[in-house]
């Protein structure tokens, strides 16, 4: 009960303090945001199914680029182009998962396979005019037009990003507390005994990964929508992939809150190196290193997942 | 394609593909005896080959012959970072090894991006430009050095597993980890020194490459993606089959670029992956782990 | 129509057959033992049963269905389960959510699973522990835990697998006591074991495997002397 309070006064926190802070402080909030919000969609196929993508940017890079190519070639409102990023994503994700799984990968090799597809598009991207190559695509026009997912100030591409952080929850904690929520722990902890018990292995991986894959392509538009470029190598790199994965675990994968928990620990903690040592890029993925061997041999249910009796 | 840009594509993948198998060797190494996919593989190859860098740019040391201190010394610091961070963590789940050695991976990389940042440097010896010619293929003395050093290096490796006590042990706990323990083997041990050969092997393959390779703080991803693809071809833990896969990989992604413009040659080779995964994941020579 | 009908099935794994032309009826409302030495091939026939391997030769029918080639979720669905013979907990997960697993194969909601799951709980008698994580339960728990997430998926039939090694005396007693309850609620019962007491006292009919091959079947008194499974056993030994 405790938790549920704690976590509605920092929503309600959440909802007023922002337009009283400075913009440097409402920054890392839509980062932490952002990230808590792609550990969420990540965590439904890593931390309930145990299913554990190193290739999540696939679907953040095909949300991003969906959206921005219809927006650019074709005038498509962004908030159209996000859902057919997702449905997209989505399409990709159930191909590509139908492939891993009915072909019997788990552990690593799931994850091996999921860093190829990633790379696969990323090297597509880099290599296809059409899309712009390794220089990308720009938003010129940032006239605010909210009808265009252009907005004016941050203050309401925050708002955005705490309405999708708040919607990734809520469905965490749908999906936590439904039969597939319980299927895919079930599998997480030992497919074959889940088999056994009436769980259809496939069937209910496959659900997780169209629900992740979808919600992290929306992250990807609103990325493109936030900072008007985006390019190969940050939408379907290995750092996004990473970023998904990391506030998950450190968090506490397998808990509805863990990864926001972790992007509350891991950003601010990203922004205070780079501060710290201003000039020497790499410091904060230096940290992050660092956290996740810590948080693995010390605390390997994340924050959360070790404050609770269950994970 | 014209034949010669065949033969050309042939010999230059078969000359890399030579380091390829030297570094997936290490990496099929630590797999056999560790049960864990080293992410961290690549990074290591990258420090061994800043570490060529300096030796060179520095002390004027010829890439070659400090291998003689490269080696040793990153198979010393490949068991330091198995005792300190891998072997405490040993009877952990799966995926979460996998974790650590990604978070080293991140933290080597970025190590070297803060103490050196990402412009790219090379070493270049005065013999970096020859070359000679076979036919119609040009042939680069480095490369062929590279090559030729990899498989020496791999035979000496695969005589250490035959021949001595230790080589035995390493094979042994690889192939019957239960059996092994009962024989009194010291299990620790080994787990370090092979993880600290598998880092020592890759560390000589870096200062192999470094004639003709930049040295950056990336370099050792593409090499680790690499890897993966070979120990997987060849069979994971299945150490001729990494040598093997190691030419297999190289000529396809040199056949590769001859059909494919840009980067793209790399889909070859992802491509590779994907498919080996899917059918075949105990290896196209079997003995490796079964999905 | 039998419950389970076993057509001369068999399994073979590259060079090595592990059951040869192995045929067994469950009818309904039976128990059934399934007993040999170690390395017969009983697991390997769990396996065929419940979908974790396809018979290479041979035909499994189920409530007169065929299930070769079926998933085991589907075969689960039409009402088999089992048991493993190393207990396959959901260690992270405390009893009752292990045990609403298994009654979700028979409902999508979950209410519905948690009152099904906290009833079966009750009738293994681990109701007390049912916020226990499995992984903090004792052997025999487990194996009650087990039990009570295949008694969950509401079976016809449920396979158990060695239920009892490892058990003392008094947890056998307790077990052979449980599945005469299981059996008395209409679940009829197919039961690997090599605790000979407790399968001598609770089956109908045993099945004796050896290598692979059925070398006996009948009343349990008749099994227990015929020479062939005597030496089977004996031979096991020398």
């Amino acid at each position: 009960m405790t938790g549920e309070v704690l976590a509605g006064l920092a929503l309600g926190l959440l909802l007023v303090a922002p337009p009283f802070l400075p913009p440097y402080f409402l920054e890392i909030l839509i980062s932490v945001m952002l990230f808590g919000y792609l550990g969420a969609a990540w965590n439904i196929l890593g931390g309930y199914a145990g299913q554990f993508s190193f290739g999540h940017a696939a679907y953040f890079g095909i949300g991003a680029y969906t959206s921005t190519l219809l927006f650019l070639r074709l005038g498509v409102s962004p908030w159209l182009g996000m859902l057919a990023g997702g449905v997209l994503a989505a399409a990709f994700g159930l191909a590509a998962g139908y492939l891993s799984f009915r072909y019997g990968l788990r552990g690593p090799y799931f994850s091996l396979v999921t860093l190829a597809f990633a790379e696969m598009l990323r090297v597509i991207a880099v290599n296809t005019k059409a899309v712009g190559s390794s220089l990308g695509l720009v938003i010129p026009n940032r006239e605010p037009a909210p009808v265009n997912f252009v907005f004016a100030g941050k203050l309401s591409y925050y708002y955005v990003i705490l309405a999708m952080a708040v919607g990734a929850v809520w469905i965490t904690r749908r999906v936590a507390r439904s039969k597939l929520g319980y299927s895919l722990l079930a599998i997480r902890e030992n497919e074959d005994a889940a088999e056994a018990s009436g769980v259809d292995a496939l069937g209910m991986k496959l659900r997780a990964m169209a629900i992740s894959s979808f919600l992290t392509a929306l992250g990807g538009t609103f990325y493109a929508q936030y900072f008007a470029y985006i390019d190969p190598t940050i939408t379907f790199g290995p750092s996004v992939s990473i970023q998904g994965l990391l506030q998950a675990i450190v968090g506490g994968a397998g808990t509805v809150l863990g990864p926001v928990v972790g992007a509350f620990v891991l950003t601010p903690m990203s922004e205070l190196s780079r501060a710290a040592i201003r000039g020497r890029a790499g410091v904060d993925v230096m940290l992050y290193g660092i956290v996740l061997i810590l948080v693995i041999s010390f605390l390997p249910r994340g924050i959360l997942g070790s404050l609770r009796r269950r994970p | 394609m014209t034949a010669d840009l065949l033969l050309q594509a042939v010999v230059s993948g078969l000359l890399l593909g030579g380091v390829y198998g030297l570094v997936a060797s290490g990496l099929s190494l630590v797999f056999g005896v560790l049960r864990i996919i080293n992410f961290a593989h690549g990074a290591v190859m990258m420090l061994a080959m800043y570490t060529t860098y300096w030796l060179f740019t520095l002390a004027g040391i010829d890439p070659y012959l400090s291998i003689v201190v490269t080696g040793p010394l990153f198979f010393l610091i490949g068991m330091v970072i198995q005792r300190v961070v891998i072997e405490p963590n040993r009877f952990a789940a799966e995926h979460n090894q996998l974790l650590l050695t990604l978070g080293l991976a991140l933290f080597l990389e970025n190590l070297a991006l803060v103490l050196w940042q990402g412009d790219f440097r090379s070493v270049r010896p005065s013999y970096a430009g020859a070359s000679f010619v076979v036919g119609e293929a040009l042939v680069e003395v480095p490369r062929l050095i590279a090559c030729g050093g990899a498989i020496v290096m791999a035979l000496a490796l695969f005589a250490f597993l035959r021949l001595t006590d230790v080589g035995k042990a390493i094979r042994a706990l690889s192939e019957e980890p239960e059996g092994a323990m009962l024989m009194g083997i010291d299990v620790g041990r080994i787990r370090a020194v092979a993880f600290g050969i598998g880092a020592g092997c890759v560390a000589v393959a870096g200062a192999l490459v470094t004639p003709f390779f930049y040295v950056a703080p990336d370099v050792g991803e593409s090499f680790n993606i690499i890897a993966f693809v070979v120990v997987v071809l060849g069979g994971m833990g299945n150490f001729v089959g990494a040598l093997l896969g190691g030419f297999i990989v190289g000529l396809a992604e040199s056949l590769g670029a001859t059909l494919l413009p840009g980067s793209l040659k790399q889909l070859v080779v992802f491509g590779l992956f994907v498919l080996v995964l899917l059918f075949r994941p105990a290896g196209l020579f079997g003995g490796g782990r079964d999905r | 129509m039998n419950l389970l009908e076993v057509d001369a099935v068999t399994k073979r794994f590259g060079g090595l057959t592990a059951v040869s032309r192995f045929s067994l009826t469950v009818g309904a409302g039976e128990i059934v033992g399934l007993i040999g030495p170690n390395g017969a091939g009983k697991t390997t026939v769990f396996h065929l049963l419940s979908g974790f391997y396809a018979p290479s030769a041979g035909a499994i029918r189920f409530k007169g269905v065929s299930v070769v080639g079926a998933k085991p979720h589907a075969i689960c669905r039409r009402g088999l389960a089992r048991t493993f013979q190393i207990v396959q907990p959901f260690v992270n997960l405390s009893a009752l959510e292990n045990v609403m697993v298994g009654a979700f194969n028979r409902t999508g909601d979950v209410m519905a699973a948690r009152q099904r799951a906290l009833e079966v709980l009750d009738f293994v008698g681990l109701g007390a522990r049912r916020d226990v994580l499995a992984r903090e339960l004792t052997l025999s728990d487990r194996k009650r835990l087990e039990m009570a997430r295949g008694l969950a998926t509401r079976p016809e039939l449920l396979l158990l697998d060695e239920v009892m090694s490892g058990l003392n005396p008094t947890e056998i007693e307790e077990i052979i006591g449980l599945i005469r309850r299981i059996h008395a609620q209409g679940v009829s019962l197919l039961i690997i074991e090599h605790v000979m007491r407790a399968i001598m006292a609770l089956s109908q009919r045993i099945v004796v495997l050896h290598h692979g091959e059925k070398i006996a079947e009948g009343r349990p008194a008749e099994v227990a002397r015929d020479p062939t499974v005597v030496e089977a056993y004996l031979g096991e030994e020398a």
